[in-house]
């Protein structure tokens, strides 16, 4: 690594932007949109899934308003129904699944790894046509009225019953299903084969783990969705008869082959977001994350038993008593490497160097949230306990815990922490710490409320309820708006920075990691010569890595 | 964590190998993640064609006469022909791989060629079985009508069932045929102009990854679809 | 608004108490270790806070006994649990051999129940207390979900086949009853009552009402109108062509394939729907299929009746009246 890079004086204004970088290294829209540059198709990206995340709560809101009242006041149920549908497909498929490791993992892997790119850079940007197109066939859907089997598509009723444009919709998510598969392939073999000399596997950044965890899991479960989505299209297409009662078939099997992807899904959407949070972690603690082999272990470990757990979806579902069993003792099992890397994380900061800047502000955050939503899974997965609370407000507030307040507080952190690396700017502390704080707030009023809410019995996908329901909805509905406008602000602020920010700085943070050895924003090649690593990941106490975090860098939030 | 400015790899220094691209640093590289992402690919394949055959394997568990009853509509000998043929191609495909390494351009186009014949002649045996399905009725959805009197009542929708994994599953077979017929075609240019040899042929050799892995599907399909009732005839 | 702020569900059966027993005790491990995680993070973040701008941390070594009594602990804690909620939920789903059956078919969108001495309901259910009672479910149509929240159970009613859950009634008061699977575009109105009532306030209100045929008599009349006795009650001048049905139900029945099977409630409703797919061991395939001309209730009331020939031969008395302790049938896992 060429050491006059860092000691570069480093001041901010004109001259960071000066520097050839992957921004200026070309203009006009068909280099953004031909480009084979992982840092650009990480940007095409972040637009794509900020455009769906924006869908997808917009369908939030609506049903959140919904429910402000008992009664079904706002929308015909068949309105509602659609509403709740399409949230739950575009958040899950074109906002949750890709969104850390398309933005996120296309920016870092090769950066962190000391490559020049991703193994298949054409793929790379294939995937992101591809998820374009996905996209297309699910907003034409949308806009033709949508779906409404629910995102889970449960036959009969998706095969034989509904009216909807359920065949564009599971088409589209079919496609963008390829996107995710090129995605985890190229990071499977990019980490395999193109890292930097001396970069062993026990150096790489846990961030890596994390994704390449998840790369194993997107490319065995995501196929199995993609056949199960085409039987329910070519049935509903030909009156054939894999799931329909009626003509011999058997909706279960659709539950067990639907569940097989959908459960190890969530492990797609978690365990990125753990990534990030190591990588946070060890950044404002400014040391390694305590038991670095054990989290990295315990990330495979989630891939491997998050496929033997889909029958705890099932439990009512008319699954034997005996299989029930079995899938609730594994799911016990897959908890422990998740509870096992939050007490690390949590020991990381003990005699730690600990900056609550706004990267850590989420990362805190993720870690608390994620802690009860993980509990309430594990309670969830109590067999005794499910059989009440299965379909009901408890089981949403569940997964919202870990997805709203795991992967996107993990996301979000994520962005503000890589965002100078990105942009080579700075954005406003006080608003970023103001948003941070208003979504800690206003996630746990929406959601807290739903925990009681389930175990008094209110069923979810319901357009109207009972009157003694309606305090603890108004009060979730309340923590909504507060939500939302926690995340609207960023989305101002981020883009304000690109022109009106002030220059990071290369290394903003002081922090450790090959990422941070280049400048920000990097080159088009990231490095100008091939790093050769002899250090493991975080070497905060290394002396030279001390130098480096001694220069006075533009302080941030 | 770098600790040294080792000048390992310029970028593109002169004379290197003009089939090397950027993001990588040597050919032996590009070719090993190239085939790790090939056998990547065939994996994710496995778990697609897997959907299918676990379906399978559930109905024939659930109506294992019915099953076999339909499978007597199957025709054994072409179902047979067909895998010797296929087997066949991944033979010459394999010797294409070969001639790269022995530096015999046109015999590659020639085995490649053969791959596609032996392909095609597969295609069209598989065409033949399913117009001759539909003649008979036999094409799940509006028209099926099986006129076989074991397939009536209760039994004509569970061998609808039966019909609906053939097509798909010997028909999303034969779409993964014909896309790497296409592939196949688009080789064969490169292939005359001379652009494989021993030192680099990896486009060869993830196509041939990719097509002995259609080959193994058929090698499952074959048995499961038209031997299991055989035995009852 | 309304300004109730319910917190806690009522119980009112034998078995809600096992369940916010096994709830509430979760709640507290998970609060504790929610505020311990949370503890801990303040208490770093203030103790360690970053003092100076290239202050770094102190890096510490692997421990790896605290990451096995980490991971042991929570470990023997779920397992715990695990085997605590496996037991309440083998009770939830084991009838106690005195229950009482009774029957729901779910359609959208509605519930339809079927007493054992005939008595049909729609979207209400009225029981008694103290009688344990088991529900035979099953859907018309797409799946739905049988969810009585002071009970603390549902179970899912699905087409095609028949799923079981039973429960005591404790405490008498009327009760909201869901349906918990999305089923629809009224799937939030596919809602009723379950009105727990005392025994005597039972026996007056189905006095009260009009008595109708038992469902065991709906099915002796049914085997009749279908002409079922032509092949399965052999009779003078008429050879039996079926296997006799008296004391069938429960039993082992050997196929022609040479497997053996237990004749349950999925199977008697599979032969009389779909005859062919399982043919007894000597008896020739010729039982017409009767699929679309019953429906799913007449199915149930034709199963009961099967149900209640005892193995002597003979039908017992159908009409009126509430049925007589059916026979000890298998308890499915």
């Amino acid at each position: 690594m060429n050491t006059t890079t860092t000691a570069e004086p480093l001041a901010a204004g004109p001259e960071t932007g000066e520097r050839p970088n992957y921004l200026n290294a070309a203009y006009g829209l068909r280099s953004w949109l031909l480009t084979k540059d992982h840092k650009r198709i990480a940007i095409l990206y972040l637009i794509s899934v900020t455009a769906f995340f924006a869908l997808g709560s917009l369908f939030a809101l609506l049903i959140r308003l919904e429910l402000l009242t008992p009664e079904g006041d706002m929308f015909q149920p068949d309105t509602y129904n659609r509403l709740f549908t399409m949230h739950g497909i575009v958040m899950v498929f074109f906002f949750l699944i890709p969104a850390i490791p398309a933005v996120l993992g296309n920016f870092l892997v090769p950066l962190m790894i000391g490559a020049k790119d991703l193994a298949f850079p054409k793929i790379n940007l294939a995937s992101w046509y591809v998820y374009n197109l996905g996209g297309l066939f699910t907003l034409w859907s949308i806009v033709h009225g949508g779906v409404d089997t629910g995102w889970t598509f449960y036959t009969p009723y998706s095969t034989h019953y509904s009216n909807t444009y359920v065949i564009s919709a599971a088409l589209g998510i079919f496609i963008t299903g390829f996107s995710s598969i090129f995605t985890g392939l190229n990071f499977i073999v990019t980490i395999h084969r193109m890292r930097a000399p001396g970069m062993t596997w026990f150096r790489l950044p846990l961030f890596i783990w994390s994704h390449y965890a998840t790369s194993l899991i997107i490319v065995l479960g995501t196929p199995v969705v993609a056949i199960t989505l085409l039987m329910v299209a070519a049935e509903r297409v030909l009156h054939l008869g894999l799931f329909d009662p009626a003509l011999g078939g058997d909706p279960v099997l659709f539950q067990h082959l639907f569940w097989f992807y959908s459960h190890p899904a969530v492990y797609i959407m978690i365990l990125p977001a753990m990534g990030v949070v190591s990588e946070l972690v060890a950044a404002f603690a400014r040391k390694p994350v305590f038991g670095y082999k054990v989290v990295a272990f315990a990330s495979i470990a989630i891939a491997v038993l998050g496929f033997l757990v889909w029958g705890h979806h099932m439990f009512v579902a008319g699954e034997s008593a005996y299989a029930a069993t079995v899938f609730s003792v594994l799911s016990m099992l897959v908890a422990i490497p998740s509870a096992v890397k939050v007490f690390n994380w949590t020991s990381t900061l003990y005699q730690g160097s600990v900056s609550l800047q706004t990267p850590m502000l989420y990362a805190l955050g993720f870690i608390g949230l994620f802690t009860l939503g993980g509990l309430t899974g594990v309670m969830v997965a109590t067999l005794g306990i499910d059989v009440h609370v299965h379909d009901t407000y408890f089981i949403v507030a569940h997964f919202h815990y870990i997805m709203v307040g795991g992967t996107i507080m993990g996301y979000m952190g994520g962005l503000h922490y890589w965002w100078p690396k990105i942009s080579g700017k700075l954005y406003p502390a006080f608003l970023s710490r103001l948003s941070a704080l208003l979504v800690f707030c206003g996630f746990n009023l929406t959601f807290f409320p739903q925990f009681i809410l389930g175990y008094l019995g209110m069923p979810r996908r319901y357009w109207a309820y009972p009157p003694e329901f309606q305090v603890l909805n108004v009060l979730s509905t309340a923590g909504a708006s507060i939500l939302g406008v926690g995340y609207v602000l960023p989305l101002f602020y981020f883009i304000w920075s690109m022109r009106y920010g002030k220059a990071s700085g290369d290394n903003p943070w002081g922090a450790v990691g090959l990422e941070w050895d280049t400048p920000s924003p990097p080159p088009t090649e990231n490095f100008l010569t091939t790093p050769v690593v002899t250090h493991g990941p975080y070497e905060y106490n290394v002396k030279e890595v001390h130098d480096r975090t001694s220069h006075p860098e533009a302080r941030v939030g | 964590m770098a600790s040294t400015t080792i000048d390992t790899h310029h970028l593109n220094p002169a004379g290197h190998h003009p089939r090397l691209q950027h993001q990588f640093d040597s050919l032996e590289q590009q070719k090993e993640s190239s085939t790790l992402g090939m056998w990547m690919f065939l994996v994710t394949e496995i778990m697609f064609f897997g959907g299918l055959f676990l379906a399978y394997v559930v109905y024939r568990t659930k109506y294992p006469h019915v099953f076999a009853a339909s499978s007597h509509h199957l025709d054994v000998t072409l179902g047979g022909i067909n895998t010797a043929v296929l087997i066949g191609s991944s033979l010459t495909m394999a010797l294409s791989i070969w001639a790269a390494q022995v530096n015999k351009r046109k015999l590659i186009v020639v085995f490649l060629i053969a791959t596609m014949v032996l392909g095609a002649v597969f295609l069209g045996v598989k065409a033949k079985e399913y117009t001759d399905k539909f003649t008979h009725h036999l094409v799940p959805g509006a028209h099926f009508a099986p006129e076989d009197e074991h397939l009536q009542g209760p039994a004509r929708e569970q061998a609808q069932i039966f019909f609906s994994l053939y097509f798909m599953m010997t028909g999303l077979h034969a779409l993964h045929m014909i896309i790497g017929l296409g592939i196949l075609a688009a080789l064969i240019r490169p292939s005359w102009k001379g652009r494989f040899d021993l030192a680099y042929h990896t486009p060869l050799e993830c196509t041939g990854l990719y097509w002995h892995f259609v080959d193994i599907v058929w090698i499952f399909l074959f048995p499961l679809l038209y031997l299991l009732g055989a035995h009852a005839r | 608004m309304n300004p109730q702020l319910p917190l806690f569900p009522q119980s009112a059966s034998t078995m809600a108490p096992q369940v916010d027993a096994l709830f509430i005790t979760w709640s507290v491990i998970s609060i504790f270790f929610t505020v311990l995680i949370a503890v801990l993070i303040l208490y770093f973040m203030a103790r360690y806070r970053r003092r100076s701008p290239d202050e770094v941390g102190q890096e510490e070594k692997p421990a790896l006994m605290l990451e096995i009594t980490w991971s042991v602990i929570p470990l023997v804690i779920a397992l715990v649990m695990f085997a605590w909620g496996a037991r309440v939920f083998f009770k939830l789903y084991r009838p106690p051999a005195n229950a009482v059956e009774y029957y729901g078919v779910g359609k959208q969108w509605m519930w339809k129940f079927q007493h054992p001495d005939g008595h049909r309901e729609i979207n209400t259910l009225h029981i008694p207390t103290g009688q344990p009672i088991r529900l035979k479910l099953t859907a018309e149509d797409v799946i739905h979900s049988f969810y009585a929240p002071v009970f603390r159970l549902k179970q899912d009613a699905i087409p095609g086949r028949y799923t079981e859950v039973w429960f005591e009634a404790t405490k008498p008061g009327t009760y909201h009853l869901f349906c918990a699977e999305y089923c629809g575009a009224e799937h939030s109105k596919m809602i009723g009552s379950i009105v727990v009532m005392e025994p005597r306030d039972y026996e007056s209100w189905l006095a009260g009402g009009p008595a109708g045929k038992s469902v065991v008599a709906s099915g002796a009349e049914l085997f009749q109108q279908l002409a079922c006795q032509t092949c399965h009650l052999p009779a003078p001048g008429r050879p039996a062509r079926a296997p006799r049905l008296e004391g069938l139900f429960g039993r082992q029945v050997k196929l022609a394939n040479g497997t053996v099977l237990t004749a349950d409630d999925d199977y008697l409703r599979e032969s009389i729907l779909n005859p062919a797919a399982k043919v007894v061991a000597g008896w020739e395939p010729i039982m017409p299929t009767f699929q679309g001309q019953v429906s799913e209730e007449q199915v149930l009331q034709l199963i009961s009746y099967v149900k209640s020939l005892s193995a002597e031969g003979g039908t017992e008395a159908g009409g009126g009246t509430a049925p007589q302790a059916l026979q000890k049938s298998e308890t499915k896992p």
